[in-house]
């Protein structure tokens, strides 16, 4: 059965005709060829797939295509403007916070939302913050203090507005 | 300690320079296989067995065959028609690409379905009908060599039994007696169960054959691209594919560790379906499919350490049972079918030592060293450490206080093992002690003795690991008969910036930051005007690849050395500049100089300029120099773990209050890559510590394949990491490195274990094995109390 | 990894969900949060021909208190119930929960109702449920019904709703002087379904008398499960510890657990034993604030 969605992702309009079966990272890596969101496993644990949907995190590989009809996306690819880092990308570099890349996308993705809940995390906070990404590379020490960093920077920069 | 030679901006060793390729992963922009998107691509899926051992009655493709979009199902007599249906392993046994008549492990691939896209390719398997005749399977290893236990391998000529091989190092009569003749003996069992790597990224590949040119392309998850192609062209040569028509592409990786070594069924799969049908086919297997195929660890071993009563250490002898699968196809040098196992004297002086093991099949998949283990130096040092806590526990004495007293001297190195190593170097004595001081041992030893006396259970564990890596000099280390050198090919462009080439393959190590960096300390070009570049097998030079922390141990040293061939060159380009005869050059980095006028300089920009503009009479042109470098020796890196726990004793809980790791990894190339390297090992280790382990039923069917019960640590169950080093260099590799990933997952287990094992002793418990799980705990209490 | 084939439907309304569902019957499936459902669906384990997203429906998300009930709309997600200051300040059970289940992104997604309806025992809001004495509002084809949370879980994955039945609301009683609740689990690793799960809520009098109690058990019986010989003892009564150990003891006989990947059945019962009592001391320090 195919089904016509719009929707929203980075900042373009997009319309498709889907299957109801296709998941949303399937849609966002395979028809919109935004391969920055990945997969790294099958129940949900992972986290590799996070993008944000109407300004929320969420595992795009249990969301159907067809439900984000109407919605808001972004992906990795449009966190900030080429050419430039969002404070999040700067800090994840600067705390060498990524060693494969392969989950940092999503960790990036996820922590934008968990900043906006909660601008001054404490450590734990982070961790708790973070818990549904999984990284096999960092031992999570970097990823820390990069998402520490960002914190206070995006403090900063909403301090100085 | 290391005093940096250069200038930040020029970044060489000891800088911790920021990585230069972060951009690409930061935006989303790295490239994985399962990004890579060919004209015309199809999918592969695998249909799996879902039992352990089962003949295979018949297989029935009509209903995928007629799902609109699935172009073929090939199985084992498809193949067996090319002679593909079955493959030698990097340790000269065989292994079945699809089965013909029985399959050997839950999960094993039967047959592939091709399909135009993922979603149809996985109707179509669903929709393979396939008639299994279930055997009983052997799970257990101990019952493998039964006498009515089943002949796995029937199709190995001369095989009688599930003996795969027996392997023994040291002397048996010598050191048997002089365990029978000890004061003090501890013996336990100890076994490390099987573990799945999960690096985020599954295994897969594009496989792309041109019918036209003959021409075949890989991109493919693996740490070893041209291992890799030279043995598609040994496996599948006979159906026409020629080496230098094979190009593996290793392009971004989502992580290694060792599970992206091995040569799995799929790959060849894929290469055949592409073969046949002439169109791209991709391959990209499911996190459920990754974590039943492959493993690490599986070795049961029967440790007795003998010791003086006062401790000191005299005969170490371990028997070990390995459980290998069906077939060994563990990725280890092929004279070292157990690795480098007989490192499990440890860090330790004592004379006599006997090793041995026995491998047998079961059916559950193959493999054996994928996951950060250095070639079974995890298993080794989980056993000497294990034991020499269990000495330490037996005779009365700190364990601390015990190691002190039988560490390896600084002034005994090059060290002969009692097994045949000849360490390099290591100062055991101050790693332990900047440990111990880091983590406020003596402190901690207080506070032990009053939670104790209120009856609380607190615990602090210590490893003091010697660790061996950079496999290896040539006339000992190969795979399938290639030797274990590497590669550094740089060219330097007439604008003085450069591009060098490796036969390694970063998985998230840094390469392309570590070696700009080596080549900036050699030659002065500051670390940002180097690219590097691996992973293609029609431009990289030759090497093994990157695994069991041996970058940068060969690579490395290839890279300082070819610097040093382009060095030399530069010498003479700088004199004919100066008009001065070579003799009066000397070089200080970046520059060359005359002797005794400073103020008369060139800079090896200019000298690369003039390699193109201003060539001196009768030298070759050009800028470039290749190194294939053949290490004299491996390396030794070393280092001290602590860990502090508290148990609670009502429910069995584990609270990891403090673990300190100090590290020697000889000279530090970036010392941020290098503690972020440590920090992911750590993790690593606490993990088959504390949570992972793969479970089977006594069916062979795997019961924890997914990530919701295979418990890989988040961000919540990873402590708070505390690293250091010391800086032992090692004397003959030329940037006096070491390599360092993998000694976090050697170290940590037994840390961990020897800290809750410790914390637990007041109730008479003596030894646990890993994964120690707060279940764990609370069943080991109840059975003490 | 991909679902089997299914026609997806969009409902706009409850009566459409209703309607929706009449007309495709038995192999149709509703969808909320899917957090739970699709990943079923992904292994094929559940392969239903046609899904309703309900998610869309407005006017089923929100948490306010009305009388004296605390209703729960059963779109709200668990995010908007961690998040909700009403639900953190007087509610603390809930945020004992929340922070335990899943993890943020999963609980963006995921709605309280969903948790309830999917009719699992490992799930952590049905002992919540059980402890507060819910009261779940369903709308289905034969109109709008209330089901008292003991008459809601008959079976595993099997609840008191009729296939078509929408769970609209949540009612729970209102925070007063002298409630208070708590809730932990003891799980593998974050995110992990409960080894044992214990969820305790109480009303004290103004003389410390213990005049209503519940307590509900997380996936250590087939049903969600109410320690009904616990709340027995406590209710009318002044808590001690020692009638907390007894409640304990309660818990560890009564629950049923089996053994698994998470631990032996002795283990269990043991873990029950000890967070029973550590939530009921959890929920008397906040019913004595």
């Amino acid at each position: 059965m195919k089904h016509t969605i719009s929707m929203t992702i980075n900042g373009e309009s997009v319309t498709a005709e889907v299957d109801s079966r296709l998941l949303l990272v399937h849609f966002i890596r395979e028809n919109l060829d935004l391969t920055g969101t990945h997969i790294g496993c099958d129940t949900s644990n992972c986290g590799a797939c996070t993008i944000l949907l109407n300004g929320q995190s969420i595992k795009s590989c249990t969301y159907l295509a067809v439900r984000a009809d109407g919605a808001e996306i972004t992906t990795i690819e449009g966190l900030s403007a080429e050419g430039t880092n969002h404070p999040i990308q700067q800090a994840f570099h600067d705390q060498h916070g990524l060693h494969c890349g392969f989950c940092t996308p999503g960790m990036i993705m996820r922590t934008v939302d968990l900043l906006k809940n909660n601008p001054k995390p404490t450590e734990e906070e982070i961790r708790w913050g973070i818990s549904g990404n999984l990284c096999r590379c960092t031992g999570y020490n970097n990823i820390v203090k990069s998402v520490k960093q960002a914190a206070e920077e995006m403090q900063k920069e909403s301090e100085s507005v | 300690m290391f005093k940096c030679k250069t200038s930040p901006e020029v970044g060489g060793m000891g800088h911790s320079v920021k990585r230069k390729e972060d951009a690409r992963f930061l935006h989303g922009k790295g490239n994985y296989v399962d990004d890579v998107k060919l004209p015309g691509q199809l999918t592969m899926v695998m249909v799996r067995s879902p039992y352990a051992y089962a003949k295979i009655k018949s297989i029935n493709k009509d209903k995928a065959l007629a799902i609109p979009g699935v172009l073929a199902v090939i199985t084992g007599y498809d193949l067996k028609e090319y002679g593909l249906h079955w493959m030698p392993t990097l340790l000269s046994d065989t292994q079945m690409v699809l089965p013909t008549d029985t399959v050997m492990h839950q999960s094993q691939e039967v047959c592939a379905v091709i399909a135009t896209d993922r979603y149809i390719a996985v109707d179509g398997a669903e929709a393979v009908e396939v008639d299994y005749e279930p055997m009983k399977a052997i799970v257990d290893p101990y019952k493998a060599l039964d006498e009515d236990a089943p002949l796995l391998r029937p199709d190995k000529e001369g095989q009688k039994d599930n003996h795969i091989y027996h392997w023994e190092r040291g002397d048996k009569a010598k050191t048997d007696e002089v365990i029978a003749k000890a004061d003090v003996v501890v013996k336990e069992r100890i076994y490390l169960p099987r573990i799945h790597v999960a690096s985020i990224e599954t295994c897969g590949c594009v496989a792309s054959y041109d019918k036209d040119t003959e021409k075949l392309l890989v991109y493919l998850t693996t740490q070893a691209p041209h291992a890799i192609r030279t043995v598609v062209a040994l496996v599948a040569g006979h159906v026409g594919l020629s080496e230098e028509k094979i190009r593996i592409i290793a392009p971004d990786i989502g992580g290694g560790f060792g599970g992206k070594v091995p040569v799995y069924p799929s790959y060849v799969v894929a290469i055949a379906a592409t073969f046949l049908i002439g169109k791209p086919v991709k391959w990209i297997e499911d996190r459920s499919e990754n974590l039943v195929n492959g493993f690490a660890r599986d070795y049961h071993m029967d440790c007795e350490l003998a010791a003086t009563k006062d401790g000191k250490i005299q005969a170490f002898k371990v028997s070990t049972l390995a459980d290998h699968g069906y077939t060994d196809s563990s990725a280890n040098p092929s004279k070292y079918p157990t690795g480098m196992f007989s490192i499990c004297t440890g860090s330790y002086d004592y004379e006599h030592a006997y090793a041995e093991l026995d491998a047998v099949y079961t059916n559950k998949s193959p493999g054996g060293v994928a996951y950060r283990c250095s070639f079974r130096v995890t298993e080794a040092v989980h056993a000497i450490e294990r034991m020499v806590d269990k000495l330490a526990a037996e005779i009365g004495k700190d364990p601390a206080q015990l190691r002190f007293e039988n560490f390896i001297k600084k002034e005994q190195f090059p060290y002969s093992s009692p097994l045949g190593w000849s360490y390099d170097s290591g100062d055991y004595k101050a790693t332990l002690e900047k440990a111990m001081e880091m983590v406020g041992y003596d402190d901690y030893k207080k506070e032990q003795a009053e939670k104790r006396a209120e009856g609380k259970l607190m615990g602090i564990g210590i490893c003091t690991f010697t660790e061996v890596v950079g496999a290896g000099p040539s006339k000992d280390f190969d795979i399938l008969g290639i030797a274990m050198f590497d590669s550094a090919e740089i060219r330097v462009h007439p604008t003085g910036k450069a591009l060098a080439r490796f036969g390694t393959k970063s998985q998230g190590q840094g390469h392309e930051t570590t070696y700009a960096q080596i080549l900036a300390e050699e030659l002065g070009i500051p670390y940002t005007d180097i690219e590097i570049d691996e992973g293609d097998t029609d431009t990289a030079p030759y090497g093994l690849g990157t695994y069991a922390s041996r970058s940068t141990p060969t690579a490395g040293a290839a890279a300082a050395i070819a610097a040093r061939k382009l060095r030399d060159k530069g010498k003479k380009i700088a004199a004919h500049l100066l008009e001065v005869s070579e003799e009066d050059i000397e070089w200080e980095v970046g520059k060359y100089f005359v002797k005794g006028a400073p103020e008369k300089s060139k800079t090896i920009q200019d000298v690369a300029f003039a390699a193109y503009t201003n060539i001196p009479p009768g030298m070759e042109p050009g800028f470039e120099a290749t190194h294939y470098y053949d290490p004299p020796n491996l390396t030794f890196p070393n280092g001290a773990y602590i860990c502090v726990v508290e148990v609670e004793k009502e429910t069995g809980s584990i609270d990891v209050k403090r673990f300190v790791a100090i590290d020697d990894c000889g000279n530090i190339i970036n010392p941020m890559i290098v503690e972020g390297q440590v920090h992911g090992g750590l993790t690593q280790g606490i993990a088959p510590a504390m949570y992972e382990g793969i479970e089977y039923d006594d069916e062979g069917n795997v019961l924890n394949g997914t990530l919701m019960d295979y418990l890989v640590p988040t961000a919540v169950e990873s402590p708070h990491w505390e690293t250091g080093h010391t800086i032992t260099p090692s004397p003959h590799h030329p940037l006096g490195a070491k390599g360092v990933a993998e000694s976090p997952t050697v170290g940590a287990p037994p840390a961990i274990a020897n800290a809750i094992i410790d914390a637990l002793s007041p109730l008479g418990i003596k030894h646990l094995d890993i994964p120690i799980t707060p279940a764990k705990v609370w069943e080991a209490i109840q059975a003490h109390s | 990894m991909i679902p089997s084939n299914f026609n997806y439907h969009k409902a706009t309304s409850v009566k459409d969900a209703i309607a929706l569902f009449q007309n495709h019957g038995d192999e149709a499936k509703y969808m909320s949060g899917g957090q739970s459902l699709l990943p079923m669906m992904k292994l094929r384990f559940a392969t239903p021909e046609h899904i309703i997203d309900i998610s869309k429906i407005e006017g089923l998300s929100y948490i306010k208190e009305d009388g004296n009930l605390l209703k729960i709309g059963g779109l709200t997600t668990q995010a908007e119930m961690e998040h909700s200051s009403l639900i953190k300040d007087n509610y603390p059970i809930f945020s004992d929960a929340i922070k335990l289940t899943a993890d943020p992104s999963v609980r963006n997604v995921g709605t309280i109702g969903g948790n309830i309806a999917h009719g699992d025992a490992a799930n952590d809001q049905p002992a919540l449920m059980i402890a507060m004495r819910a009261t779940i509002i369903a709308e289905g084809s034969d109109g709008q019904k209330s089901i008292p949370i003991d008459d809601f879980f008959h079976g595993f994955y099997m609840t008191a709703l009729e296939p078509s039945d929408v769970l609209v609301e949540i009612q729970l009683p209102k925070t007063k002087k002298g409630s208070g609740g708590a809730y932990h689990k003891v799980e593998r690793k974050v995110g992990d379904y409960a080894t044992s799960g214990a969820a305790v809520y109480l009303e004290l009098d103004d003389s410390g008398v213990c005049q209503e109690i519940g307590i509900g058990l997380t996936n250590v019986s087939t049903l969600p499960m109410r320690l009904s010989r616990g709340e027995e003892l406590l209710k009318g009564k002044k808590i001690t510890e020692d009638l907390i150990e007894q409640v304990g003891a309660f818990a560890s006989e009564d629950c049923e657990p089996t053994s698994d990947l998470r631990g032996s059945e002795a283990y269990k019962r043991s873990i029950t034993n000890t967070i029973t009592q550590r939530m009921i001391r959890s929920a008397l320090k906040r019913a004595q604030h």
